[in-house]
Formats: C-alpha cells, structure tokens, sequence
C-alpha cells in the first residue's frame, strides 16, 4: 500500500466533513418538520406516491440512456427527445380516438390506450433506429466526442423538426374518464392513473430485466456490451444488436411518453429536454451501464424530489422549498458521485471498464 | 500543422474586416456627421450619403427615399407562451395596416422571437441592438425577456415601448433601463385588484399564493401580496415553483395543509395549466378557487388546464372600458385580417404602442426636399416619454416619469367552460370584477 499525500488526506478529510455537515442536515430537517405535526401519514405517503408515479417515467427513459450507454459507452443526449416524439405521435393517435367518440366506454378506452400506446411506440422506436443509423453509426469508430456533439445536434433537430412541422404552441391529451378520480387505500387517496403508470412501469422493468438476462438476444447483448470485438468473432451480429438496443430504448421512452401524457396532459416540443436530463440523472445514479441502476435511480431520483423539499428543507426554515427540488435532485447526484463514483449499483460496470 | 493553422486563423479576421469595411462604411452610421450638415438643401447627387441636420447624443437614423421606416417586433411568437407574442405582434400589423405610408415612406415590421425568457431576451435583444435602421423596438412580451433585454436596447440609443412587460421592477426608477417605456399597465395596479377581488368581491380572507421565480409572477405575486394584508387578508402559504415544473401535486400538498380559501397563480400558460388539472387532485383544495393573472389569458392555457379550467378567474385589462373604435373598428379589422377574436390581451396594446410611435416619429423626422428622413434617437426618445393625453384603444394615455404610459384599468374574468365551449373568445367572457 503507497502512502497517502497530504493532498489526498485533505480531500478525505474534507469529504468526510462534508458527509458528516450532510448527514446533520438530512436529521435536523426532518427532525424539525416532523416535530412540527404540519404533514400526517397520508400526506407522507402522497408525496410518495407522486414520487414513484414520475419516477417510473424516469427510470423507462432512464433504460434507454442506460441501455445505449452499456453497448456503446456513448450517452444518447438525443434520447429525450425520442420520449417526446412518443409523446406527439400518440397525442394524434388519442386525437383521432377521441373525436371519434372511442375513448369514452371502459372498453373504448382500455383498446383506446392500447393503440395511442402502440402508436406512440411505433413511432418513437422508428425514431431511434433512424437516429442510430443516420447520426451515429458513421461515427462508430470516431472519437467518444464526436458522437457526443452529433447527439445534441441530433436532438435540436428533433426539437425543431416537430416544432416545424406540428407548431411550437402546446397540446393536450383529451381526459379518458375511466383514469379519472382515485382509489381510497385507508385514508389515503391513490390516483388511478398513478396506479396505471406505476403498474405498467414495473411490467416493462420487470420485463427489460428478464429480456436481458435470459434471453439469447440479451445474452448477445451482454457479450456485444463486453467487447465488441470478441463479440463479434464469435457470430453476434454487432450491429444488428445495437439496433435491438436502440429499439428496446425507443420503445421505452414511447411508452414514458403516453405515460407522462396521461398524468400531465400537455405535449410540447421542447417536452423532453427536462425529463431527459433527469432520466440521465437517474441512470448515473444507479450507476449507468447498469440495468436495475436505472430503474433504481429513476424511482429514487423521483421520490427525493417529491418528498425532499418537504422532508429536509421545510424543517430548516427555508422559504418556498418547492422551487428548489431540481436542486435537490442535483446535489444528489453530486453527493453520490463524491461517496460512489460508480453510482448506487455500478461495481460490475466499473470492473468491466478498469 | 498547427503553426499553419493559427497563422489562418489570425489572417482570417483581417480578410473578413478588408472584405467587409467598403460595404459597411457608406449607408447609416457614419454619414450622420454634423459636419455634413451644411449641405442640407445641395443637390444630392450621391443618395448613399444622406444628411443629419443635428446629431443627438444617441444618434440618427437616416431613411433614403424609398427605404421603409423599421419598426421591430421584440416578442414571443413561438413556443408555449407564443399566443402573447402573436396577439401583440397582430396589433402592430393592424396599426400599420390603418397607416401603410408615414412621411412618404412605407413602414416594415421586421423581428425577434425572444422566447418568453432572459436568454431569449437577451439574444433578440442584441441582434435588434445590431441593426442600426431600425426606428423603434415594440416588446418585449414577458418580463423576463425586458431584465436583460432593455438594457441593451436602451444602451444602443434604441427606445423600446413594451406592450405587455408588466413587472414593477422595469419602471422602478433605480433599475429602468432609459429606453424603457410601456403601453401595458404595471403590475402593482394588477395585483392590487386580485387583491381587491379575492377580499371584498369574493370576501374571503386566507389566500395561498404560488409564482414560477420569474419577474412577472413573482413581481405580481409581491404585489397583490401586499395589496392583500393592507386590507386586512391572510396570505397563509407563499410557494414558488421553477418554470419547467409538471408536477405541481406536491407543492399543492404543502400548500393544502395551511388551508387556504383561495389560491392566487399568476404564472404562465403551460405551468397554469398543471397547477389547475392538479389541484383539484389534492385533498383540501378540491373546490378551492383559483386565479391567475394576463400572463395566462390566453386560449393555451384554457386549452392545457381542460375541463379544470371552469371556475377559473384570471385577471386582464378591462375590454369594456377601450374607446369605441375598439369595438367599432378594431375588432372588425382584426375579425377580417385573421378569422379570429383577439387570442390574448395586449393587442391593443400593441396598437397603442404603434400609433404612439407614428406620433413621435411625425414630431421629430426631418426631411430632406428629396424625402430623405432623419430621426433623431435622443429627441425620438424624448418624444415617447412626453406623450400626453394620446387618445388610444386602451384609454387615454400619459407618459410619467419612469415610462409608465397605460392608462390601466384592470378587470378580473371568470372563465366558464359553458362558455369555452359555446366557442366564445376570450375577451367575451364573463367580467365579474369590478362591479358595477
């Protein structure tokens, strides 16, 4: 073992000052706040309830940065407005639905959002492969920062393609009254369409994991994740799997798109920059590369915003905490990095690129 | 290589300036010489160099014979808040549609987008900086965009009369950037008759108040604040929220602890219409009233909040009060040139604004017997700020010290779906403030 430098003492010892200043302000705020009675239990589980909802649609974009990131060690910044075009596509699929009358019956409505879904899916995974082979394929070989920059191109032109072509003004999805209201759990209310996105978020998880880990085509997917070369001396299609990537990432964000839609409502252009940017928050959360890191992340990222300005900052005394959740959120991100630079669940990422 | 490159590199600049500086030199600039004056009245016979009788400190802007007097739009006209943007930017073309023709030179909008926002503001700020034929600015939309927009039109010998930036802050004597005039009222009147709505119209005395961090909402917010506990309100839970928030449900938790009876929102079309879909969610504020102000008076937010926007009061200019030619001409006009009803509030505004610019314009141009005119930036300036007594749409307008010029007269609207529906617009819907 070398021995340390008085540099890199400092650093521990400052790092460990700032864990312990952290770790009193994460107890004296709740601390307060609780102590002062102003929230009860139902409120708590509310907070945690819109929490879970908006995380889920983190962790399915969360997927896709995740996904592309472990295959081709490259961030997709275009990928947010791959959930946005899902979003656009399927408000013109629930358009035509709804002036036709087919989303008002139960029945309607179930077969109603399974086709603005399946819509919505189409188009947002065409957009991806295309992405993949029009922006970045010609660039496989290039610099890590050349596809990096052709990213953010890729995504102002998305921005403003769908600006161009369908207005900058927003839209909104029409209500479906069977997701209207809300269950009664006790004495806590639980919106329908919470329910709805938090279900389906899960499913697909649940489903990417299993696609990944037992199939042949996961299987492929791992090993091309490994090393692309080995990969493809032992037969893998390389470059078909990476489609299959871009795919499973489209798909998810399509999904998230229709999803976010239903809670919020309003479609706009320039939708996906902020849930992409906190999508891509979460996955390095969970430590990207990593597939149960971004579905981890997503759902933490989402909850700490959610309850965060609540829990640690109305205690302090801080005015408006609410304003401040981005904040939170970041400084998240900054603390995890500082304590676990591989994110939450990142080891077998790290070892693999050491 | 890479001695050969940077050696492009500094040569290159020197290309562009030698390529550059025989075309830039002649039109506008440097022709405004006083020394040039004493050939007033001489036969010119080289139209590129146009004659400034005097130079003010700010500047002259010459308009050879044939050349269109440039008025530019500083406005959002893209994005979500573009319906505030376009609504003004119509008001001008309608104003330059009743006078095509100004001292014998056609008149040409020309523009920025400027987004709604400071970078936006900033950035078309400074490219209308850069044009030096332009006569005068009408913008900026938001509040937001004249922070850092003002100052730089301002610095650049530009005036600038807003028709809807409406934040306190930019007619405060210590901050107002000298180019900085407004058609539009000021927020303190606005939030003083929320205020005056919320407690004596409505009698009810516990509000909560949430703005989006932006100078417009939390200068209004600020406003009808104080307007509110001077007659004796509670103001029991002050929130804010960041602009790009969609999920409003857990800042409307916090605030439905403290039980509020009413929830004052002035913020934009887009969040207005998460914060109203979403309250009615939150246990506790399920039949709470809501209120915004004119930053949401427009059809995006009636279209983004749906169903949830009955009940809804937002607060405006009051269209009852503008002169008859608003009703008898105006609206007409503007019927026939876009197949709608105004689609937000300060459309008169903004033709109020034209036609105070033509005024100044008429006062201040020199010409030149061969149509030649010279505007004078300072005296141009000096004569928007003395406007007195302009009879416009919106009243009878009076320029004071700061740049306020509106006449403002404030009403609060209840948006009811049966009206929405019946496809009313929305300078049509019901006025329940004040009473007659």
């Amino acid at each position: 073992m070398r021995r340390s430098t008085t540099g890199e003492q400092l650093a521990t010892a400052m790092r460990w000052l700032t864990a312990i200043a952290v770790v009193g302000v994460l107890i004296y705020g709740p601390f307060q706040i609780l102590r002062s009675g102003k929230y009860g239990p139902e409120n708590w589980i509310a907070f945690v309830i819109f929490g879970l909802s908006q995380g889920s649609l983190y962790a399915l974009i969360a997927l896709g940065y995740t996904l592309v990131y472990g295959i081709l060690r490259m961030i997709n910044f275009a990928h947010g407005e791959v959930f946005m075009s899902g979003a656009y596509i399927g408000f013109f699929a629930a358009d035509a639905l709804n002036r036709a009358g087919r989303l008002d019956s139960t029945g309607g409505a179930l077969l109603g959002l399974a086709v603005i879904t399946l819509v919505a899916v189409a188009g947002s995974t065409t957009i991806a492969v295309l992405l993949e082979r029009i922006a970045y394929r010609p660039l496989r070989r290039a610099p890590r920062l050349v596809p990096l920059i052709t990213a953010i191109g890729a995504s102002l032109f998305l921005q403003y393609t769908f600006s161009g072509l369908f207005g900058s003004g927003l839209r909104t999805y029409p209500t479906i009254d069977l997701l209207k209201g809300s269950f009664r759990v006790g004495s806590v209310p639980i919106l329908k369409v919470h329910v709805l996105v938090f279900v389906a978020a899960v499913g697909l998880m649940t489903a990417l994991y299993l696609f990944v880990q037992r199939t042949r085509a996961g299987r492929a997917m791992r090993a091309v994740s490994e090393d692309k070369d080995t990969a493809a001396l032992m037969g893998i299609n390389v470059d078909g799997v990476i489609v299959q990537t871009f795919m499973l990432g489209g798909a998810l964000a399509g999904v998230a798109g229709v999803l976010h839609a239903l809670i919020y409502g309003q479609v706009v252009f320039n939708m996906g920059f902020q849930p992409g940017l906190k999508a891509f928050t979460a996955a390095v959360l969970g430590g990207i590369g990593n597939v149960p890191g971004a579905m981890l992340g997503g759902l933490f990222l989402g909850v700490v915003e959610s309850l965060g300005p609540a829990l640690f900052l109305e205690g302090l005394g801080i005015p408006a905490p609410h304003q401040l959740k981005d904040a939170i959120a970041f400084s998240l991100l900054v603390l995890v990095l500082v304590f676990r630079p591989t994110g939450i669940l990142g080891e077998r990422v790290a070892e693999k690129r050491a | 290589m890479k001695v050969r490159l940077s050696a492009a590199a500094l040569l290159l600049p020197l290309f562009l300036a030698v390529a550059c500086a025989p075309e830039e030199a002649p039109p506008s600039d440097t022709a405004a010489q006083p020394t040039e004056a004493a050939a007033v009245g001489a036969e010119s016979t080289a139209p590129a160099v146009p004659v400034a009788p005097v130079a003010g400190p700010l500047g002259v802007v010459d308009i050879a014979p044939g050349d269109p007097i440039k008025i530019a739009y500083m406005l959002v006209v893209a994005g979500d808040n573009q319906t505030l943007g376009q609504d003004a930017k119509r008001g001008i073309e309608l104003a330059i549609a009743d006078a095509p023709e100004l001292l014998g030179h056609t008149v040409e909008l020309t523009g920025e987008d400027s987004g709604c926002n400071a970078e936006g503001g900033q950035a078309a700020a400074t490219k209308l900086a850069a044009d030096k034929t332009i006569v005068a600015v009408i913008g900026s939309s938001c509040s937001s965009e004249s922070v850092p927009g003002a100052p730089i039109i301002s610095d650049a010998g530009l005036t600038m009369l807003s028709p809807s930036a409406t934040a306190p802050i930019l007619t405060n004597p210590d901050s107002r950037a000298a180019g900085f005039f407004r058609t539009a009222h000021n927020d303190k009147v606005q939030g003083k008759v929320g205020a005056d709505f919320v407690f004596t119209g409505l009698g009810l005395k516990k509000v909560a108040t949430i703005n989006d961090g932006s100078p417009y909402s939390a200068g209004l917010v600020e406003a009808f604040e104080e307007s509110y506990k001077a007659l004796g309100g509670e103001v029991v839970a002050h929130e804010a929220v960041s602009d790009k928030d969609t999920d409003m449900r857990a800042v409307l938790t916090t605030i439905a602890q403290s039980g509020p009876e009413f929830l004052y929102y002035p913020v934009f079309s887009a969040g207005g219409g998460y914060i109203t879909t979403q309250k009615g969610e939150i246990a506790g504020l399920e039949t709470v009233p809501g209120m915004g102000a004119d930053g949401m008076f427009s059809p995006d937010f009636i279209e983004a909040a749906g169903d949830a926007v009955d009940g809804m009061y937002l607060s405006s200019p009051d269209f009852s009060v503008f002169g008859s030619a608003y009703k008898d001409k105006f609206l007409p006009a503007h019927m026939a040139a876009y197949n709608e009803s105004p689609i937000s509030a300060f459309h008169a505004h903004a033709y109020d604004a034209t036609n105070i610019i033509y005024a100044a314009i008429q006062k201040v141009a020199v010409q030149d017997p061969d149509g030649t005119l010279h505007i004078d930036r300072q005296l141009f300036r000096d004569a928007i700020a003395a406007t007195s007594g302009f009879q416009g749409l919106t009243g009878n307008l009076t320029c004071d010290a700061n740049g306020d010029c509106a006449d403002p007269v404030l009403a609060v609207y209840k948006i009811n779906l049966s009206d929405v529906e019946a496809g009313k617009g929305l300078t049509e819907m019901e006025k329940v403030w004040p009473t007659e």
